[in-house]
């Protein structure tokens, strides 16, 4: 009977499952063995993939940029000379025009990012806002919103650009030919416009996902809180000033930030819309950083400028858990 | 049951991801590299027709009669000339790729560089017919001088200037022969309230862009590299010839300003053909794309691309596509076997008929235009007497990137409205400049 009892806790620990200080002192020394590495085994196979798949090719991502990685040594790569800070040098240097272009790009960048976070994020908060509240229709407006983060990302982007074409674009269509509202269709793919097309089709990427993120956040909210606050005396503004978004403040403080980091880092909109050769005014770093060096084939210079952009963001994000820290604090 | 059911259909689910895995890779199976039968290559076909589609019923049957020939199968893949870099350059990294592909040949130098195509030596030579067999100017275009070539010419063109025939009779206007005479015969034309214009340009197409810069700077005296290779984009010459391309639209403004959206230059194709424009410029593959867009070649007639008064009268430069083998294919001599008969009489003969381009071999007859001896005389005068060579420098891709980036960046400009000066054609040439001394 014991024999019979002790088989099937050891059957269950072969299969993974711990039954942590069970079992028989019979099997002693072995188990424990087995109790012990367990969760290890259990998460090697995700470290194995993790190493391999992100921080693997960081680390060989960081080491190109310190070698001279060209054409000439693309398909050896052990042979392409060190040339430590080289690539770094080019592209900082503040006389030529690869890094003041690559000024202008962040500069464009940043005002984008702000943009598209700014909006997506009050969108997302309006939206949610409107469907706290059960009414007839709100699943059906809650899935078409989330419809733009669900779609594959190339097909919605390649179908913008299709609508902003200048002579058979759906939007000048709409512009010139049904509401008249001038009489020469405007390019929205080339020149300044370009900047406004980028930005609209990024928050109409985006803002589904500030809305689900908003979304969740409000339901935690008790609803107690609102009835104490109205008979407190508050109106709906002061209601969601000081409820809503102040018991929402860690969510929305990740949510910035996510946004913040995917936005500034954006290739695939300006890629698709643009090509390899996007405007002045849509020069995003991304693309600029893969138009002045990937494009040519020099890795060594791309990769040293793609290091720059992320210690960029490692920046903007040690300084968020400063302020994130604060916020707690106060909190 | 239950579990058994289940286990088949988990084999047959792995079993297919496995086989769609398979069909899409470098896709080697079998045999010893001695004994050919059964092996099966890759290939990728650049876009020479009007559509992925049209290559790939070009193509196929060619293929299909190799396989009977030979025994050896041939998996086609047709891939955009936006792409064709990129995926060349991703495969000559990672080693995984096909085993033979066609390459634009004013890249073919910079491919040389990396190292990773098979070098055509005497032997190499030898297994596809001699080097004696191929037009000489073509096979320059195959690798750096003094150097073993890294590819082979498989289409030859150049680019003429073709023109709408009854829209110059209706006229009365007679085909241009300097550039002067071809704006002010497109000024005539363009009506911008009836959606004509002059002439059509593939404003957004970066690899055009540079040709057309490289013919017009050509046709100015001089050339984007100087004799030691090194890159001269600001020169007088590259300066008069960029803004002769551009001034087309900010000065002349008979290029509708949508031109400058077009990132492939079959778009400016379909201009032509629905008569929208009165000229186009492009090269001898056209035929076959203005075809596909329904227009007979009856329709249209070609010229050289006029140089200005008193410039040098070049009208192109030897274009066309070779063929590459990559280095570290498993399947040498089938690739040879299949380079060999792509560049046969017969292929070459049916090939570029198909594609409307020039056979790159001696006395095979170019059966595109045999029924308009006009049209071959023109090809045929082009390419010997106005087309100069490309710039044969390992950096001539970075060149395309770089200048061809900076032209479109200049078309965008003036398409939107703003002047173009001399001094912003300098400008921008001088930072496509700056940017080449961070490539290879």
């Amino acid at each position: 009977m014991a024999t019979a009892l002790s088989e099937r806790p050891t059957r269950a620990m072969k299969a993974g499952v711990t039954t942590p200080g069970s079992g028989p002192r019979r099997r002693g020394s072995r188990w424990l063995t087995i109790n012990r590495w367990t969760p290890y085994l259990l998460i090697l196979p995700a470290i194995a993939l993790e190493l391999l798949v992100h921080v693997i090719p960081m680390i060989v991502g960081i080491w190109m940029g310190f070698i001279q990685l060209t054409q000439l040594y693309i398909t050896n790569w052990s042979a392409a000379p060190f040339i430590g800070l080289g690539n770094y040098k080019v592209a900082l240097d503040v006389d030529s025009s690869l890094s003041q272009q690559l000024f202008q790009s962040f500069g464009v960048t940043l005002a984008f990012t702000i943009l598209v976070v700014g909006i997506s994020f009050l969108f997302g908060m309006c939206a949610s806002l409107v469907l706290q509240r059960s009414f007839r229709g709100r699943g059906i407006l809650r899935t078409i919103f989330l419809i733009p983060y669900a779609l594959p990302a190339y097909a919605g982007i390649i179908v913008w650009k299709f609508m902003f074409q200048r002579d058979n674009g759906l939007i000048n269509e709409l512009l010139v030919n049904n509401l008249h509202l001038t009489n020469d269709p405007p390019f929205w793919l080339i020149g300044d416009n370009a900047f406004l097309s980028l930005v609209v089709v990024a928050v109409w990427q985006q803002w589904p996902f500030a809305f689900l993120m908003t979304m969740a956040g409000m339901q935690s909210i008790p609803e107690d809180l609102y009835q104490a606050a109205e008979l407190d005396g508050a109106g709906v503004w002061k209601q969601i000033r000081y409820i809503t978004l102040g018991m929402m403040k860690p969510i929305n403080a990740v949510l910035l930030l996510l946004l913040f980091l995917w936005t500034f880092r954006e290739f695939n909109t300006p890629f698709v819309l643009f090509g390899s050769a996007p405007p002045d005014s849509a020069n995003l770093l991304t693309v600029n950083i893969y138009s002045s060096s990937f494009i040519q084939w020099n890795f060594g210079l791309g990769s040293a400028m793609s290091v720059l952009l992320m210690l960029f963001l490692i920046v903007v994000a040690g300084l968020w858990a400063l302020w994130n820290r604060k916020v707690s604090r106060d909190a | 049951m239950k579990t058994r059911i289940f286990t088949v259909g988990a084999v047959a689910v792995v079993s297919a991801i496995a086989l769609a895995g398979c069909a899409g890779g470098s896709g080697s199976e079998g045999g010893s590299s001695s004994d050919n039968e059964g092996v099966t290559l890759t290939y990728w076909a650049s876009n020479q027709g009007a559509s992925l589609d049209n290559d790939a019923e070009i193509l196929q049957p060619e293929l299909d009669k190799f396989e009977e020939q030979t025994g050896i199968k041939v998996n086609l893949e047709v891939v955009p000339w936006s792409d064709l870099t990129n995926n060349t350059l991703a495969a000559a990294v990672s080693g995984q790729g096909p085993d033979v592909l066609n390459i634009g040949n004013t890249n073919a130098v910079t491919f040389q560089s990396t190292g990773a195509f098979y070098a055509f030596d005497d032997e190499g030579f030898d297994a596809i017919g001699g080097k004696d067999r191929f037009i000489e100017s073509a096979l320059a275009t195959g690798g750096a001088e003094g150097q073993d070539p890294t590819s082979i010419p498989l289409y030859s063109q150049v680019y003429g200037l073709y023109y709408n025939k009854q829209m110059f009779a209706d006229k009365g206007i007679e085909p241009p022969t300097t550039w002067e005479e071809l704006v002010a015969a497109a000024q005539a034309f363009t009506d911008p309230a009836a959606n004509k214009y002059g002439i059509v340009i593939p404003g957004g197409t970066v690899n055009a862009s540079m040709h057309f810069s490289y013919i017009f700077a050509a046709q100015n005296g001089a050339s984007p590299f100087d004799k030691d290779g090194n890159p001269d984009f600001t020169n007088d010459g590259m300066v008069a010839g960029v803004k002769q391309y551009v001034d087309l639209l900010s000065e002349y403004h008979v290029v509708n300003p949508s031109a400058a959206q077009y990132t492939e230059s079959t778009q400016s194709a379909g201009d032509f053909a629905r008569g929208d424009v009165a000229m186009y410029m492009a090269q001898t593959s056209s035929g076959n794309v203005l075809a596909e867009n329904g227009m007979n070649p009856d329709a249209y007639g070609i010229v050289p691309i006029p140089a200005p008064e008193g410039g040098d009268k070049v009208s192109s430069f030897v274009a066309g596509t070779n063929i590459s083998i990559f280095k570290n294919t498993k399947h040498l001599d089938a690739a040879l076997e299949f380079v060999k008969f792509m560049t046969s009489d017969e292929e070459q003969e049916i090939l570029n008929k198909a594609y409307t381009s020039l056979p790159v071999v001696n006395g095979v007859p170019a059966d595109a235009f045999a029924d308009e001896p006009e049209k071959l005389e023109t090809w045929s005068e082009i390419l010997s007497d106005y087309a100069i060579p490309m710039s044969l420098v390992p950096t001539v891709q970075a060149f395309q990137a770089n200048v061809g980036g900076a032209v479109v960046a200049l078309v965008a400009k003036a398409a939107t409205g703003a002047p173009i000066t001399e001094d912003d054609v300098r400008t921008a040439l001088k930072e496509a400049q700056d940017k080449m001394a961070t490539a290879g």
